[in-house]
Order: structure tokens, then C-alpha cells, then sequence
């Protein structure tokens, strides 16, 4: 094996800069080496002007994702030997606007996040009553869906998320379900009307990229085809039953 | 440009949510901010493992977690703020249940408790050993439901802004997208940053850890409390230092040196048995266990590697049913990271600094001394957690104090009157300072290098086990460092995402966060749960059952006095473990 490897990662900034352009780095290749060490001795060592997201180094936080060989990975836990003898190339997250080398804006989906209330609805709430009961198969109907990490891998994957940007996109739908499939939840009326929105749940054409994507193992397209299968099961009923009998 | 809010609280995780809930259920007419330099959710409370502390078992009771904390703590925890900590914990642990955290249970549909060290019971609540995780977007998600919050995601906060009646207004900050700067009003600030463990080079701290909150609160003149005490976790991975969660052990884990042998059985912790027995072997506290490493390393009776001695955490006898439902995670990262399955093989670990015990000083309602201040979180001390805090309490503290400091932080934004602009001149001052900064082109040292050399001398001097002599010799290498990084090169002088900016302004952070650290622990010359000095090896209640207090002076250097601890119902006695 090498002791080194090249990085060949994108800079570019906006503000200032027409093109992004692509800079090399020569790297130390370790074994526990992940792409986002190579980074740091880049930053650390030989270029302070390199601009990148990290923080707990061991996949939980979600602040790394970027294109690495093309495929969108947590930089901290990429290894660096999956890609000898190099080069390596490291590009920012596809499908986001970019606001300087591998950072992205990921607003976008902050915004989208609160319209799926996110949240446990109720109408009435005692925390005196203590616990509500959730057997451990109650939990594992919405526990998968739990798991996201924000990382924004399969908004990066999707390709309708690529083309048409109002979409709602994976995790979002993902943890819409997460709520809706809690058994201490009521709230799967109001999420109703986001999730069969045009550019809710039928947005997707069922590519299935997120499922491949995600690093936690969230199966996003596998959410967003039971929801579809809810929904239209509600429409069916709507139509047959159309005063009610929910 | 100005901004108005009456509550800010800086820092995003589980405290400052806890407390930007509390705030906008109690006082939905007050408007709070939450500015932290992260995305809330990519907050380091999402690293922690294994559980949350608090008494629903039958046959506990609160006074039995009372004296485990205490005596877990060298009896340095102030006893009333225990005691309404721990009476607390459970009601709010419950209050997440019914926001929506996935807490482990039972089969019967009740909530799941397991063992954790020191503690006497079955009381800490998990998520399976993501809990934080669990916890810290249970709380951005249900905080995304209330439209008196204000989000500042990635703003870097630089300074606390004081008038001349030494009262907090504001905090400057900016934008790391845009480099934009800006004054934040406010009639009360609560500090939520987090520790400060990045200080030292071995860490399962993340890499945002730097201690912003404790040293903006250390320059505005508000003493930090406790900070010599350093958790050192027994159980971190080599290299990463990411962190093996203390319910491996709970789950019955064992730790074995070089020859196989569980060595904890020669340091006063109880005798082995195979499967785990409360408070004692694997399950004594994590001060003791670190310790017991290095003297394991002085018998030559750990495995050398590149990244120094470790000894070995043996899951292998709990078979892969019981690790996949009760610590995915921990296999998930051994494999990723090491390599390793712990089903058939034993996981290399070494003692790993984890948690700072110390933090900006607060009362029991996480007021600081300096009116319309409060912190709370591990950024804080208030002090439940004394020389030494127990596994699964931190979580917990983060919920209970973080409550309390943002109804408290409330209360006084709702009888104090605006700010008035009086601190208009250092606002400028700061933006002076931080466009100075940024656009300094004569910097000589590299940022990293100097962030590599306060870790070495911290680790020299504040180490497991520590004495005079290298304390000392840490101080002065701090005091040349320290005029080092006053002039340390910036290469990136841009306004947009600039991260050399931000290191620049944590290594300053760090450095007077290392500062206090090393002077606190110069100064107490005794032996007490993780400040073990060799010179002075006993516990001194004549003159040390005391809170250290670190206070910044006009010359930059820090002066320490002490202030008495509150014993209600426990007075001092002996740790004992494994009997």
C-alpha cells in the first residue's frame, strides 16, 4: 500500500468565483484513516482555507455528507482505503445550492421539515399521568424511521429532489411516518394534506437511491410507498363512504 | 444590524431546547433565540449512549440515587441542588416520553430501566444506546412547534454584551454563511454550549466542544466553578476516541488486561462475578476505573499499540442477541471504526476525557453572578455532579436545569426593562475585533499547531494523576502559547463560511479554558474523585470541602478562591464500591 493518496476536492466560492475549480492534496493513506482525516490534515497542515462541515466523527450527527467518488457518504466514516490507490475525489453534496467548497445550504429542508409536524400531536397532554404505555412492537412499526440523522444523503440521491426542488423530499416523508406510526401519536390528519400534496408523497417515482443512500439504515422509499398506499386507501374510502365513517 | 429577542440561549442541545421549550410553553409571550454555530440536531448531546437517570423502578427511591450521586461525587455535589435535581429527573424523563422519545421498554409496554456504574439500582432510562440521539431530536422536532422560537443556525457567538450596572444585554454574533456580524439584544442570556473536552487530544468530545459558552461567560468576569475536575471515561476506542458506552458494561461486560484477567478486582472495587453486580467491579464509577488503567500501565500489564496502552472491554459471553437489541450502536462502531466484531472478539479500549464536572458557576435556578446570566447543561456548574459525575446523569441534568435556568432566565427578561443601547461602543468594539481578525495577513503560527500544543500540555499537566511539578510546567507553557495565539495566522480572509475565523476564535476559547483548568488544580492540594494528585494523595475536608472558583483578572491571568459546599443530609463519609 502507498503511504499517501491524493484528494482531488472541490473549491468554490460563490461570491467571488465564477467556476468551481478542483484543488489536489497529497495525503497520508492509513488505514483507520477516514476521508474526513484527509480533510483535517489538509486544513490543518497544508491549505487553512478549505471550508467543510464536521463535528462528532462517529456518523451520528450528520454534519459531513458530501460526494465522495461520486457516491453521497458520511466523510467520517468513508475510509480512505476503499479508494486506493487514488485519487479521491470529493465534491459538496449533489442537489443543494453551494455556499463555499463542500459546504451546502440545506435550508431548504429545514423549512419543508416543520410543515410534517414533526411532532407528537395530542389534544390533551397530562405529564401527571405519567408514561404512556408502547409495547415493544408498537415501537418497532415507527423505530427504523427514527433513526434519521439529517445528513441529507437522500436528498442528495434523489433524482426528482435533482429536477424539481419543491418536492418534499425522503426524510421528510420519512419522519412524518415516524409520527404517524406512533402509537402515542393522533396526529396523522393534519399531516395528511402535505403528504398527498402534489409535491408530497406522489412526487416520487420510486427510484429507491434514499434507501440506498442512508447510513443508518432508514428506508425512506419504503415510507413514502406504504404512505401511498394510506392515502389512496383514504380516497377510496372517501369515495365509498363519503359521510364519513373514518 | 440589531436584533431584539427577550430570551437568548446560546447553544443548541438538549439544555438550550429544553429551555427554549420551557420558555415558549410558559411565557408564549416572550420571544426567545436560539443561536448556536450548529444546526441544533448536529449538537454533541446527540453522541451520548447510554441512558438517562431517574427513579421509576419499584423499590427505589430518591433518596437512594441522592447519595449514589453525592458519594459518587467525593461529596463535593451541593446537596440541595441534588436533591431537586434527582426529585425532577423522573417527571421529565416522562415529559419526553409524551414528546415522543423512543425510550426502550419493557414488555408490557412500561419503560425499560438498566444498570449503569455506581448507581446502587436498576434506574437509567435508554434508547437502546443512541439515547441521545433519540433525546436531542425529540426535543428539535417538538421545539419546531412553537412560533415564538427563533433560530440563529450557524452563528458564532463572540462576546456578552454588559452595561455599566453589570447586567447582560446582548451577546455579539455572526453569520458563518454570510460572515455577517450582529448585536443580538436580549434581557437575559442563557449559556447551553456544552463542554469543553476538545482542550485535551484524546476526546470522545465532538469536534465542536470548545468550550464557547464557559469562556464568554470567564471574560465577561463570571467565575467558573470546579474546573480542575476532569472526567476521564474508561472505555474509548484508540485513535478515534469515540466512545464505548458504560452499559456495555451494565450489560455485562468485562475489563480484562493483557493476561485476561479483570483486573478491577485489585483496586478495592469488589470481587468478579460472572454477571453483573451493582456498584461494584465493572459497574464502580468512572473516576476509579480510569485510574485503576494507569496503575494496570505501570504493572506493564496492558497491550501496547500505536496509539498507546490499552486494555480490552470483553462482550464476547453476551452473545450477539443480547448486544444487537441492547448496543447496536457499540457494534456499529466497532466494526466501522476498529474492525472488530465484539460477538467473537475483545474490543481495544483506553480512558478517554469525556465530561467536564466544572462549568460556569450558577445557583440551583442557573442564575451566574452577573444579572440576566444563566447557563445550564454541561457548560455549567451548579453543582449536582461534584469530583466526579456518575453515568446517566448528565442527560437528565441537561433536561432539569435546562428547564429550570430558561424559567428562571423568563422570569427575569419578564420584570427587567430593555436594554438601552448602552453597550452600543462594544458591540463596535467586537466587530472591530472580529474584522481585524479576519483580514490579519502578519499571523505567524498555525492554528493547529497551537491547538496541538495546548492538548499536549494539558494532558501533561491534567491528567489522570497530576502533581505540582507538571502542573506547573503546563501553566508557563500555556503563558507562551498564549502569546503565540495572540498573533496566530489566518490564511482565509473571506466573509463566507470562513472556519479558519471560527478555530481562531476557539482556540482563544480553549486557551483560557486550559488556563483555568491547570491554575484550579494547582491550587488544590488534595485527592478528591478526578483530581488525583500524587503530592497530595488523601481527601482534605478540613480545607477542601469547597468549590473552587476561577476568576479571570484584568492581566489575563486567573485568580481561584473557594466558596463552601451544601451538605443537607449526607455528611462526608468514605466511597466504597464492591461491598
Amino acid at each position: 500500500m502507498a503511504d499517501t493518496i491524493t484528494l482531488l476536492v472541490t473549491r468554490y466560492r460563490p461570491d467571488t468565483e465564477a467556476e468551481p475549480t478542483v484543488a489536489e492534496y497529497e495525503v497520508p493513506l492509513r488505514k483507520d484513516w477516514a476521508v474526513l482525516d484527509g480533510l483535517n490534515h489538509v486544513k490543518d497542515q497544508l491549505d487553512g482555507t478549505l471550508s467543510y462541515r464536521w463535528s462528532c466523527r462517529m456518523g451520528i450527527c450528520g454534519s459531513c455528507g458530501m460526494t465522495v467518488n461520486g457516491e453521497p457518504r458520511l466523510s467520517c466514516a468513508t475510509f480512505l482505503t476503499e479508494f486506493a490507490p487514488g485519487p479521491v475525489r470529493v465534491e459538496p453534496l449533489a442537489n443543494f445550492p453551494i455556499v463555499r467548497d463542500l459546504v451546502v445550504d440545506i435550508d431548504d429542508f429545514l423549512r419543508k421539515l416543520p410543515t410534517v409536524k414533526p411532532w407528537i400531536v395530542r389534544h390533551v397532554d397530562w405529564v401527571e399521568d405519567g408514561e404512556y404505555l408502547q409495547t415493544p412492537d408498537e415501537q418497532s412499526a415507527y423505530q427504523q424511521y427514527s433513526m434519521c440523522i439529517n445528513c441529507m444523503l437522500c436528498y442528495s440521491a434523489c433524482p426528482v429532489y435533482g429536477v424539481d426542488p419543491d418536492f418534499l423530499g425522503p426524510a421528510a416523508i420519512a419522519l412524518a411516518q415516524r409520527y404517524n406510526l406512533d402509537s402515542r401519536d393522533h396526529g396523522a390528519a393534519d399531516r395528511l394534506d402535505v403528504l398527498v400534496h402534489p409535491e408530497g408523497v406522489w412526487g416520487c417515482t420510486f427510484v429507491g437511491e434514499c434507501t440506498r443512500a442512508c447510513p443508518k439504515g432508514v428506508d425512506p422509499a419504503g415510507a413514502i410507498q406504504r404512505y401511498k398506499l394510506t392515502a389512496a386507501m383514504r380516497s377510496v374510502r372517501a369515495l365509498l363512504l363519503p359521510w364519513g365513517a373514518r | 444590524m440589531t436584533a431584539t429577542h427577550d430570551v437568548v440561549l446560546v447553544g443548541g442541545g438538549a439544555a438550550g431546547l429544553r429551555a427554549a421549550i420551557e420558555i415558549a410553553e410558559a411565557r408564549p409571550e416572550l420571544s426567545v433565540a436560539i443561536v448556536s454555530k450548529v444546526y441544533p440536531m448536529r449538537s454533541h448531546t446527540v453522541s451520548a449512549e447510554g441512558g438517562a437517570a431517574g427513579v421509576i423502578a419499584m423499590g427505589d427511591t430518591l433518596d437512594e440515587h441522592c447519595l449514589d450521586t453525592i458519594a459518587g461525587g467525593d461529596w463535593l455535589s451541593d446537596q440541595d441542588a441534588v436533591e431537586y435535581f434527582i426529585g425532577e429527573a423522573p417527571k421529565e424523563l416522562v415529559r419526553l416520553e409524551h414528546w415522543g422519545c423512543p425510550w426502550s421498554r419493557q414488555t408490557d409496554g412500561h419503560i425499560a430501566v438498566r444498570s449503569f456504574g455506581g448507581m446502587k439500582k436498576m434506574r437509567t432510562w435508554f434508547a437502546a444506546d443512541k439515547t441521545g440521539f433519540h433525546l436531542l431530536h425529540t426535543l428539535f422536532q417538538t421545539s419546531l412547534k412553537y412560533p415564538t422560537i427563533t433560530r440563529y443556525d450557524e452563528w458564532f457567538v463572540t462576546r456578552l454584551l454588559i452595561d455599566d450596572d453589570q447586567r447582560v444585554c446582548g451577546v455579539v454574533a455572526f453569520q458563518l454563511a454570510t460572515g455577517r456580524i450582529e448585536t443580538i439584544e436580549a434581557k437575559a442570556v442563557v449559556l447551553a454550549t456544552g463542554g469543553c473536552g476538545r482542550v485535551f487530544p484524546f476526546t470522545t468530545n465532538a469536534n465542536i466542544s470548545t468550550g464557547d459558552g464557559m469562556a464568554l461567560a470567564y471574560r465577561a468576569l463570571a467565575p467558573l466553578k470546579d474546573m480542575e475536575f476532569v472526567q476521564y471515561h474508561p472505555t474509548g476506542l484508540p485513535f478515534t476516541g469515540i466512545l464505548i458506552t458504560e452499559a456495555a458494561r451494565a450489560e455485562g461486560g468485562w475489563m480484562l488486561n493483557k493476561d485476561g484477567y479483570r483486573y478491577l478486582q485489585d483496586y478495592d472495587l469488589g470481587t468478579p462475578s460472572p454477571t453483573p453486580v451493582l456498584k461494584s467491579m465493572e459497574l464502580g464509577p468512572r473516576d476509579r476505573l480510569s485510574q485503576a488503567f494507569v496503575h494496570e500501565v505501570e504493572r506493564g500489564r496492558t497491550i501496547d499499540t500505536p496509539y498507546g496502552p490499552v486494555v480490552h472491554l470483553d462482550l464476547r459471553h453476551l452473545g450477539a442477541e443480547v448486544i444487537d437489541a441492547k448496543l447496536p450502536f457499540v457494534r456499529e462502531l466497532c466494526l466501522k471504526y476498529e474492525n472488530i466484531d465484539p460477538v467473537t472478539e475483545l474490543i481495544p479500549v483506553r480512558p478517554v476525557v469525556h465530561y467536564m464536572m466544572g462549568g460556569v458557576s450558577t445557583d440551583i435556578n442557573g442564575a451566574t453572578p452577573l444579572r440576566g446570566l444563566f447557563a445550564a447543561g454541561e457548560t455549567a456548574c451548579v453543582s449536582i455532579n461534584g469530583a466526579n459525575r456518575l453515568g446517566s446523569n448528565s442527560l437528565p441534568e441537561c433536561l432539569v436545569f435546562g428547564a429550570r435556568a430558561g424559567r428562571a432566565a423568563a422570569e427575569f427578561a419578564a420584570s427587567t426593562r430593555p436594554p438601552d443601547g448602552s453597550t452600543n461602543t462594544q458591540a463596535e468594539d467586537e466587530r472591530r475585533r472580529l474584522e481585524r481578525l479576519r483580514s490579519r495577513t502578519d499571523g505567524r503560527d498555525r492554528i493547529a499547531d497551537i491547538r496541538q500544543q495546548i492538548q499536549q500540555a494539558m494532558e501533561d499537566g491534567a491528567g489522570i494523576y497530576r502533581d505540582h511539578e507538571t502542573l506547573a510546567k503546563s501553566a508557563d507553557t500555556l503563558g507562551d502559547l498564549a502569546e503565540r495565539a495572540a498573533t496566530a495566522r489566518i490564511d482565509d480572509h473571506s466573509d463566507t463560511f470562513n472556519t479558519e475565523l471560527v478555530a481562531a476564535l476557539e482556540l482563544q476559547n480553549m486557551l483560557d479554558l486550559s488556563q483555568a483548568i491547570i491554575a484550579s488544580a494547582l491550587q488544590r492540594t488534595e485527592s478528591r474523585g478526578a483530581h488525583q494528585r500524587t503530592d497530595f494523595p488523601a481527601r482534605d475536608d478540613e480545607q477542601f470541602l469547597a468549590h473552587s472558583l476561577a476568576w479571570r483578572e484584568p492581566d489575563s491571568t486567573c485568580r481561584i478562591d473557594y466558596q463552601p459546599v451544601t451538605i443537607t443530609r449526607w455528611p462526608p463519609g468514605e466511597r466504597l464500591y464492591g461491598r
